[in-house]
């Protein structure tokens, strides 16, 4: 009886990919971000869900240094990818980002044209050896960003050209080609119309397959919808953290309950 | 990939098949030729994964649908037969249909609040809740004549009412078959030509409750046998109002309205004097 085991996201792989201790983060005196405490599975899509202000963001860009680059942000506690801390002084923030990937809110792909947009990343990390297999990293990865079909003819056309769902693809297009192991991806459906969400939905599913996506995003119906993990964040304090149907249906914290039943956020 | 619809095939049970063989009726009972929903092509959701939960809880009520098919048929074949070990394996098998009904409620209740199914798929949903239910209820009527069987067997048998019985129950069978091919299929006229078959087994049931009365009044040792024997008519009809219920969602799940309930009730025996 059972053979068929309808929730495959159910399964989840054990394999602990980041994992984050004890971690604070401060803009200036502002404590953002309170003794979070979370591992991140590997080929696992996790969700992180919360009110505006929670700090879900800001621990998400914890995880690839993205908070380096604001003066007043102070973080805490250990990070840690694949056993490496990486607050270690040793560690190259921007070798760092090419295995822990971004992709933003608002799609913002370089003023260059398609190939030029995915090529970026692959040239300045020295990913491929000559033109053809750089040729070959941009349509794999514009593949893999369910994108090829669209753009083949047109790969030296700017990429600011592209509909709003399209430029988000080749954002995602852009941050699979330096093959990271992690995709974080901070609301990237929010400046999308529902086709194109379903879309990028479907890819996320298709990624996780390769990598570990952590994602951030204000509608909770697409965390019920694309993570098998899902975090819930409120006023710095990781409060929840489980397999995303337990969440949905069967929420431990009452706070979880009445932020995702709509009585608190 | 959760496996493709041909493990929606119903389980022949043994007994199943064995009585495919005897049964005078139209169509073997065995017969694993359930359409699926590939035979089906639906226009496909983007995201895929979202396809994939919906078949997989289809085809769970496709495989509760199969053991619920045998465990009617051989509920009545152990009445008739005689066959207290098949009656036993009829109350055992309960089990694993009450273990299905489970595991839907619970994927139902994961869908919903997972995916926000809207129009067509919430239909499908909310059609899958309720035919897993009808279908756990003729489960456990399947129980209550394999458990009355038990008794029966020590008694003498009354007439040949059992062939009868078994009879009815066929009709039973074959329409939930019916009803549940319409499902996959999406056929709403196949599931209204269920619901009017439903006045056949009313009918049937008719008459053996005058049967019954009528052993009873010519010989009070009867009574004991007869009054299990009227459960288990009575049990049977049931059932069809059950499979009517299955019939009737698909109905709904197709046309998003409820067919009307203006068919003939030939249940008048409550008014039989």
């Amino acid at each position: 009886m059972n053979d068929m085991t309808l929730m495959d996201r159910k399964v989840t792989t054990g394999t602990v990919k980041i994992s984050a201790r004890e971690v604070q983060v401060f803009y200036g005196d502002t404590h953002a971000i309170k003794d979070v405490d979370v591992d991140i599975e590997d080929n696992t899509v996790t969700a992180f869900i919360g009110p505006s202000g929670c700090g879900k963001s800001t621990f998400l860009r914890c995880l690839n240094r993205m908070n380096d680059t604001i003066d007043v942000c102070r973080v805490k506690g250990s990070i840690k990818l694949d056993g490496q801390d990486i607050y270690d002084s040793k560690v190259d923030p921007v070798q760092l980002r090419a295995r822990v990937g971004m992709v933003f809110q608002k799609p913002n792909p370089f003023p260059k044209s398609i190939f030029d947009n995915v090529a970026y990343g692959p040239k300045i990390h020295g990913l491929a050896r000559n033109k053809t297999e750089l040729a070959e990293i941009v349509e794999k990865s514009l593949r893999r960003a369910a994108l090829w079909e669209e753009v083949k003819d047109r790969l030296s056309a700017p990429g600011t050209g592209l509909s709003g769902g399209q430029q988000q693809r080749l954002c995602i297009a852009r941050a699979v080609a330096t093959e990271p192991e992690v995709l974080l991806m901070d609301e990237p459906c929010s400046a999308l119309d529902p086709i194109a969400t379903a879309q990028v939905e479907e890819l996320i599913d298709e990624l996780r397959q390769n990598f570990s996506v952590v994602i951030v995003t204000h509608s909770m119906q697409q965390a019920a919808r694309v993570s098998q993990k899902t975090a819930f964040f409120h006023l710095g304090h990781l409060v929840e953290y489980g397999e995303t149907g337990q969440i949905f249906t069967n929420p431990v914290d009452p706070r979880t309950e009445s932020y995702i039943t709509g009585r608190i956020g | 990939m959760p496996d493709r619809p041909e493990d929606q095939d119903p389980k022949v049970t043994p007994a199943a098949a064995e009585h495919s063989g005897q049964g005078g009726t139209t169509a073997g009972a065995g017969t694993p030729t359930r359409p699926t929903l590939a035979d089906k092509p639906n226009e496909q959701h983007i995201v895929s994964s979202f396809d994939r939960e919906l078949e997989t809880v289809q085809a769970r009520i496709m495989k509760m649908g199969g053991l619920v098919e045998a465990a009617i048929m051989d509920s009545a074949l152990s009445l008739e037969m005689r066959d207290e070990e098949l009656a036993e394996r009829v109350r055992k098998g309960d089990l694993a249909i009450d273990g299905l009904e489970e595991m839907i409620q619970e994927e139902t209740s994961r869908l919903i609040a997972l995916r926000g199914p809207t129009a067509v798929d919430l239909r499908v949903i909310l059609t899958v809740m309720k035919i897993s239910g009808n279908l756990e209820r003729i489960g456990d009527y399947a129980k209550n004549i394999a458990k009355r069987t038990t008794v029966l067997v020590q008694v003498p048998s009354v007439s040949d009412s059992a062939s009868a019985l078994r009879r009815m129950a066929r009709e039973v069978e074959l329409m939930l078959r019916d009803a549940l091919d319409a499902y996959i299929m999406r056929d709403q006229e196949l599931a209204r030509d269920v619901i009017e078959r439903d006045l056949e087994v009313d009918q049937m049931y008719n008459a053996l409750f005058r049967e019954f009365l009528t052993f009873m009044m010519e010989d009070p040792r009867s009574i004991t046998p007869c009054m299990h024997l009227h459960f288990i008519a009575k049990n049977i009809e049931r059932m069809g109002d059950h499979v009517t219920a299955i019939a009737e969602q698909v109905v709904y799940l197709v046309s998003g309205d409820r067919p009307d309930d203006n068919r003939p009730k030939a249940d008048t025996t409550s008014v039989t004097s």
